[in-house]
């Protein structure tokens, strides 16, 4: 049975630029809802069983939508959808959803990149690790080696340390010099720089390695050790789990289908957050990574325009600081060459179809891999090979087509009655 | 995980366990030392890699329904977990 729900502004994803979208356009007094295919609002930053256990921050947003009168409908997978219409998927049935405004909040994932030996069970993602332990996952005891770049593996090994794993090296890509001119700018920003003098107090008899990265992961059946190298000497550690993924990409699939144009995968916005189309604006980690602070600020900002009031002027200033410090930061933790080589091309590239590297390096475009050789057609829909293969090999993102996540017969079927597209 | 904390009993592969109710199931696997969730084209098996419902590696049949994706899915009294499809 196709359920259907209606409402003056839809807001898909719950991390913090939704929330913060969600709140600003409710409590302008518009019916809002909000989805997610989590159970609870906070996206996978402020991924949670109890609140009480979340930074204040974030739980003063979540009071904040709770008293806000947006409805927050969790578990539910957007699949398709058109101009003021979507089609999603909730414990199995299909739902359709119309709001005149939509606003995207469907933040990032992680950048995997293969290496020998990543299909082992035990190496996961850097925040996929945390959202495991979110989930449960208990690591007390465990061996842990966390290979990536950036701010989030140094925040993800705190927080290992702090669920009891025994957290050995934290291996960053990026050379010393650019690790210290960016640390040595965050002055600038107090809260980071305070938060920096934090994981560093926790992550005390870890070592923390510059110019660092994975040569391969070993094991029979699971990751038992990882070797490192610094592009002199290759070394091994023994670990229980891997921790690799190398930055955040923007999620753009359901903007891709509404139509919405993107630039360097991310999807393009004006000082509005507006998207190229009419009624679409998009928000937080999908126009270009940056960071909580800037998804609440844009949130906030989208969620206003949507249902067309100006926001206040600082809000836009703050957007301006947030994106600056994003810049720099992209370019202090940009990817060193030596990362396309971790991978032969006899290791696989496409997970899902078992496609090796050496095959899609022959096919020489997405299209002509999927075609010859399955890559990217399996159930990730190219989620974690298309950003690999885009760093590795150059290659444009693939093109994407509904049902973004694969959907039951009946959401498949709800999908040929709908309104848009054919022009 | 607090021992205080509300538990369910679910069933893993034909085993019972006991698990936090707020586990996902991915957690709850992987704490019961499951290391293959899934078996890969090429038989290998597979486990949890993004920890947020984009890989699809974690894929598990959970009360008779295939491919469901074992790290969004929170555990519930009664519930059948099976692996290696």
């Amino acid at each position: 049975m196709l359920e259907r729900h209606t409402a003056d502004v839809v807001v898909v994803g719950a991390g913090p630029a939704g929330v913060a979208a969600a709140c600003a356009a409710a409590e302008a007094g518009r019916r809002v809802l909000l989805l997610d295919e989590g159970m609870r609002p906070g996206g996978q930053i402020w991924r949670h069983a109890v609140r009480s256990g979340l930074p204040r921050p974030a739980r003063r947003w979540l009071d904040r939508l709770d008293h806000s009168g947006a409805t927050f409908m969790g578990g539910t997978s957007v699949v398709d959808g058109a101009q003021g219409w979507l089609l999603a998927e909730r414990q199995g049935q299909p739902q359709e959803i119309r709001g005149a405004a939509l606003v995207l909040a469907t933040g990032a994932r992680e950048r995997f990149l293969p290496f020998r030996g990543w299909t082992l069970p035990g190496v996961v993602g850097v925040g996929g690790a945390q959202a495991l332990v979110k989930g449960g996952l208990d690591v007390r005891g465990a061996r842990v080696v966390v290979a990536g770049t950036g701010p989030l593996p140094l925040a993800v090994a705190a927080a290992l340390r702090t669920a009891g794993a025994d957290v050995s090296t934290v291996a960053e890509q990026a050379p010393l010099r650019a690790v210290a001119r960016f640390a040595a700018g965050l002055w600038q920003t107090p809260a980071r720089a305070l938060q920096a003098v934090r994981y560093r107090a926790t992550l005390v008899g870890t070592r923390f390695r510059t110019g660092t990265w994975v040569a391969a992961a070993e094991g029979q059946g699971r990751v038992t050790g990882v070797r490192l190298t610094d592009g002199r000497r290759t070394w091994r550690e023994p670990c229980d789990w891997l921790c690799a993924a190398w930055g955040l990409v923007p999620a753009t699939e359901l903007a891709a289908v509404l139509g919405c144009a993107a630039r360097d995968g991310a999807v393009v916005v004006d000082a509005q957050l507006r998207t190229s189309v009419p009624g679409i604006w998009c928000a937080g980690e999908s126009v270009g990574v940056a960071g909580v602070e800037a998804a609440l600020v844009e949130g906030e900002m989208a969620g206003q325009w949507a249902v067309d009031r100006p926001p206040p002027a600082r809000l836009a200033a703050a957007r301006g600081r947030h994106r600056e410090l994003a810049r720099r930061m992209e370019a202090a933790f940009a990817l060193r060459p030596e990362l396309r080589s971790m991978a032969d091309d006899d290791v696989l590239a496409c997970r899902c179809e078992d496609v090796p590297l050496g095959a899609a390096r022959t096919a020489g475009s997405f299209r002509e891999a999927r075609l010859h050789t399955r890559l990217g057609m399996g159930a990730c829909q190219g989620r974690v090979c298309g950003a690999a293969l885009g760093f590795l090999l150059g290659w444009e993102a693939p093109a994407v087509r509904p049902p973004i996540l694969p959907a039951r017969a009946g959401t498949l079927l709800a999908m040929t009655d709908q309104p848009r597209r054919d022009s | 995980m607090s021992t205080r904390a509300p538990r369910v009993r679910i069933e893993l592969d034909g085993v019972a366990h006991t698990v936090p109710a707020d586990d996902t199931v991915a957690a709850a696997l992987l704490n019961a030392g499951v290391s293959g969730f899934r078996r890969a084209v090429s038989g290998t098996p597979r486990a949890p890699l993004c920890g947020m419902g984009i890989c699809f590696e974690c894929r598990v049949r959970i009360d008779g329904v295939p491919h469901r994706r074992a790290c969004m899915e929170v555990v519930r009294d009664g519930m059948e977990v099976r692996t290696g499809a």
